[in-house]
């Protein structure tokens, strides 16, 4: 597959391995090795205020960029990768995933990301359910997806519903690279749905967390003597929501109403919490409020349609208008967040091609999901950052763009899949011929 | 396609098109037992809740210097394509135009055929997607091919508006996937309109949704009713062929003189419409094992198995598919939500075409089917990875010629050609590209959206007073 000129010391790597695919997976498991790789001559697209660089150099040591830039000395020894006529980015951050806690949808048993009981809530971690073995982990990742942000997303009967992981998706000795990165809030209707019926009962549930969040914290020592009043939520949900309330950790609430984002941006400025709009179908009609308030927004690019009676004012410019008015944007896969993360790249040309600046669309699902969920040294192309780079056989919002190559933390991903796998046994089958 | 000739003789396109089945097509166009034959000597056919879509009058049209992708496999480079009266006068070089024609200069435009969208729900699963509008499956008993989805379509559907400025022109709205025989399925044009009755294609074939695997069963099963596995599926959908052969005996007897007609039944009229070759078969199927077990029910019943849709695994058996003369309707990328759809590759729709199968990038979303032609370019991205390089000039065949095969009504759709319906999408560019933007639509030669002028953009009664200020899908 990587027959291009830029894969080529990539591809042979990965084809010393790719005889044996769980050989190939295996070696992802040991730490990045002790090499320097230079991708040279390509057009870096560093998603950082550096900007565009064409005819760039990015530097790799032990898994870490060391240098980006036109006059890069590449040190003797290193293994050259040519990107000459190619595009190289920093990997992909899926900022809205379910990727890996869930393998098939209909088959409850390998569903992790919705629990049927509210026994627990804020305390569900992704982090532990995460299985980097996941067979869609590979699909996406060979299109250049490298990191994601994996959220719980629904617990029957509460609003509060867990904490989302930083997860990367090529390091199998080490899948997790935050464990607890936003606490996760269902309000709208979906809220309202857990919580009796009525949005008013969803923010009285959020309130009533966060106050005894607080009151359990203040009053530990009487809560350890029972002396202390009853509490709403489990303890182990109020200590989970401690790193929000010192403002660690934005509270990310799925929202999607003008006027249910106004509210929740109420309550986070009285309560001093950093908050992660996900949804936002008609947060472009708050956007002064979310932009004074220093709220970010995951979005979907491709969501224009008046799916629910929440979204009425759903629009394709929602992310161009947000990006005008301030407001830190990420962007969400367009449909599938489970197996089909890959399709960021669509939809940030979907989001480009409705008035966002391209670099900003680019920045929206690489550098701005990292910075949205405090994941520092990731998503973009800057010395002292993890070495994710992809690239690019054509521009990578282009819906016909393919990698040609992946690294995360340094190391070439075997450009396999099971997909890729099923392909090739069936094009042999029927005798279609294969270029490699 | 010779064999699917509806009620407009229109014999250049027929040769052409016969010609060009004699080749590529022949997969799909194969006069298969299934394909309705005799529309024309058959006027009552359809006439229940019949089309009265008339197109409004509008000025002929003449597009000059334009890179014109035909919808049957060609491209002509700085080409023309004049309309007038609803339909294709000429395209390619430039033809004398009738007066007050509008003249517009497309250098660096791009111009396709309307898109079809083979598989939609818009209209019956309308949005807002609320209890009130779920109008797509007829939940009460595995075999309700009575039903007719256009009984459940609602005309103030946003998502017409916004499939419109994507490009679909035509599509094909099925019943749901709960049932073994879901019902008829109906073919529309994308046109603002009270009624269905307006929007619906005049002279196109009824469908028969159908569907195998892992949905009937899993809500049947669910109530501890049949079909509760794989087995009842086949079980029944035997059953009501059967049953449809007996309704079809008696009919045929009785016409003949000989004893008195069935009492009239819904359901089994529209079975043996199928049998009759009047009512296209449209199956969803994932498992390639599983559409090959629907191809042999077919064999078994003497019908045409028609098209799979969604079709996950239609690669592992794209030479059958080819064979068969079945099209499949698949998505780019739809993968792992069911264990049918666990196998699910990019190439899918590449590889079913590079065997010379009929090959549909279908939406079965009102999202999706803004977007087909994306779908479409992440497939040839993919195929181009896999050593199968696609043109831009064959993958619109995807989106316009072969859905029109699969629905019957490619002699009046799908490509631009002299005769044929004046359904022309204007693109910004190659439209396979994630930037492309529709700048024009026009349906029946009917300017019916154009991006910089909001007058033409229409909004649905659901929609009015919807979005603030600075609104705008």
């Amino acid at each position: 597959m990587s027959t291009h000129e830029g894969g080529r010391g990539a591809a042979r790597r990965v084809a010393l391995h790719a005889s044996l695919c769980l050989g190939a997976m295996l070696s992802l498991q040991s730490p990045a090795a002790a090499e320097v790789i230079a991708i040279v001559g390509g057009t870096v697209e560093t998603a950082s205020a550096a900007g565009s660089i064409p005819g760039g150099t990015v530097l790799i040591r032990d898994g870490r960029i060391v240098a980006v830039g036109a006059e890069v000395e590449i040190p003797a020894g290193a293994s050259r990768i040519d990107a000459r006529g190619k595009i190289v980015t920093p990997g992909l951050v899926d900022p809205e995933s379910i990727l890996g806690i869930v393998e098939v949808n209909a088959e409850p048993g390998t569903v992790d990301h919705t629990v049927a009981n509210d026994h627990f809530g804020a305390v569900l971690e992704a982090a532990d359910a995460f299985n980097p073995r996941s067979i869609a982990i590979p699909v996406n990742r060979i299109e250049g997806v490298t990191r994601a942000i994996v959220s719980p997303t629904g617990v029957a009967g509460a609003v509060v519903v867990g904490r989302s992981a930083a997860v990367n998706l090529g390091d199998l000795g080490n899948p997790v690279d935050r464990r607890h990165v936003a606490v996760r809030v269902q309000l709208g209707e979906a809220g309202a749905a857990q919580a009796g019926g009525s949005r008013t009962a969803a923010l009285a549930r959020l309130r009533e967390a966060l106050a005894d969040a607080r009151d359990y914290q203040r009053h530990h020592g009487a809560w350890e003597q029972a002396a202390r009043r009853d509490y709403g939520l489990h303890h182990f949900d109020l200590e989970a929501l401690q790193p929000v309330l010192r403002g660690e950790m934005p509270l990310a609430v799925e929202v999607h109403r003008a006027r249910d984002i106004e509210v929740v941006v109420q309550l986070a400025v009285e309560h001093g919490i950093r908050l992660v709009v996900i949804g936002g179908a008609e947060a472009w009609m708050v956007a002064d409020e979310l932009a004074a308030a220093g709220a970010a927004v995951v979005l979907d690019p491709v969501a224009n349609l008046p799916m629910r009676f929440e979204t009425l004012g759903a629009t394709l410019e929602n992310a161009a208008r947000l990006h005008a008015a301030g407001v830190p944007i990420a962007l969400m896969t367009p449909m599938g967040r489970g197996h089909n993360p890959r399709n960021v790249t669509q939809g940030a040309g979907v989001a480009v091609a409705h008035g966002l600046p391209w670099q900003a669309g680019l920045a929206a699902i690489t550098a701005s999901p990292a910075r949205i969920f405090g994941l520092e040294g990731v998503g973009q192309l800057q010395p002292g950052f993890e070495a994710d780079v992809v690239i690019w056989d054509g521009d990578p919002l282009e819906v016909t763009s393919y990698p040609d190559a992946v690294f995360i933390k340094g190391r070439a991903v075997p450009m396999e899949s099971r997909q890729t796998l099923l392909r090739d046994r069936y094009m042999e089958r029927l005798g279609l011929p294969r270029a490699r | 396609m010779n064999q699917i000739s509806l009620t407009m003789p229109r014999k250049r396109v027929a040769a052409v098109a016969i010609a060009f089945a004699a080749t590529l097509l022949a997969a799909c166009a194969a006069p298969g037992p299934g394909v309705p034959g005799s529309a024309d000597a058959t006027p009552g056919h359809g006439e229940p809740f019949r089309s009265v879509y008339v197109p409004a009058s509008a000025p002929p049209v003449l597009f000059v210097g334009a890179t014109v992708l035909t919808g049957d496999g060609r491209r002509i480079d700085d080409a023309s394509v004049y309309f007038a009266e609803g339909v294709i006068r000429a395209v390619g070089t430039p033809v004398e135009t009738a007066p007050g024609t509008r003249v517009v200069q497309a250098q660096g435009k791009w111009i396709t055929p309307g898109l079809i969208d083979a598989h939609s729900h818009m209209g019956n699963f309308p949005v807002p997607f609320v209890a009130a509008h779920q109008d797509v499956n007829e939940f009460s008993s595995p075999n309700t091919a009575g039903v007719w989805a256009e009984h459940g379509v609602w005309p103030q559907d946003p998502a017409f508006n916004t499939a419109r400025a994507g490009g679909i022109t035509s599509f094909h709205v099925l019943p749901g996937s709960a049932n073994l025989f879901g019902g008829r399925g109906v073919t529309l044009k994308n046109v603002p309109a009270r009624t269905v009755q307006e929007m619906k294609f005049p002279g196109a074939p009824h469908g028969l949704k159908m569907a195998c695997g892992e949905n009937p069963k899993r809500f049947y099963g669910g109530r501890n009713q049949a079909p509760v596995s794989r087995m009842g599926n086949l079980a029944g959908h035997r059953a009501g062929w059967i049953a449809a052969q007996q309704y079809l005996d008696k009919q045929e007897k009785a016409a003949a003189g000989n004893g008195d007609p069935p009492p009239r039944d819904l359901g089994l009229e529209t079975l043996a419409g199928v049998l009759k070759g009047e009512v296209l078969v449209h199956n969803h199927c994932y498992r390639a094992d599983e559409m090959a077990l629907m191809i042999d029910l077919a064999r078994e019943f003497g019908y045409h198995p028609g098209t799979f849709h969604h079709a996950t695994e239609a690669y592992k058996i794209a030479d059958l598919l080819a064979e068969t003369g079945s099209c499949a309707a698949m998505w780019a990328d739809w993968w792992g939500f069911k264990l049918e759809a666990w196998d699910a590759i990019r190439e899918n729709v590449a590889i079913v075409d590079a065997v010379g199968g009929c090959a549909i990038v279908h939406s079965d979303s009102s999202v999706e089917g803004q977007r087909l032609n994306q779908e479409a370019g992440k497939v040839m991205g993919a195929a181009r990875r896999a050593g199968m390089a696609v043109s831009p000039e064959h993958a619109i065949r995807w989106l316009t010629e072969n859905p029109a095969r699969s629905l019957g009504i490619a002699d009046r759709v799908g490509t631009l050609a002299p005769g044929m319906m004046a359904d022309v999408v204007v693109w910004s560019g190659n439209p396979f590209s994630v930037y492309a933007k529709v700048e024009q639509v026009y349906i029946d030669g009917v300017l019916l959206h154009d991006r910089d002028d909001p007058a033409t953009q229409h909004q649905t009664d659901f929609e009015l007073g919807l979005l603030g200020a600075g609104g705008g899908r």
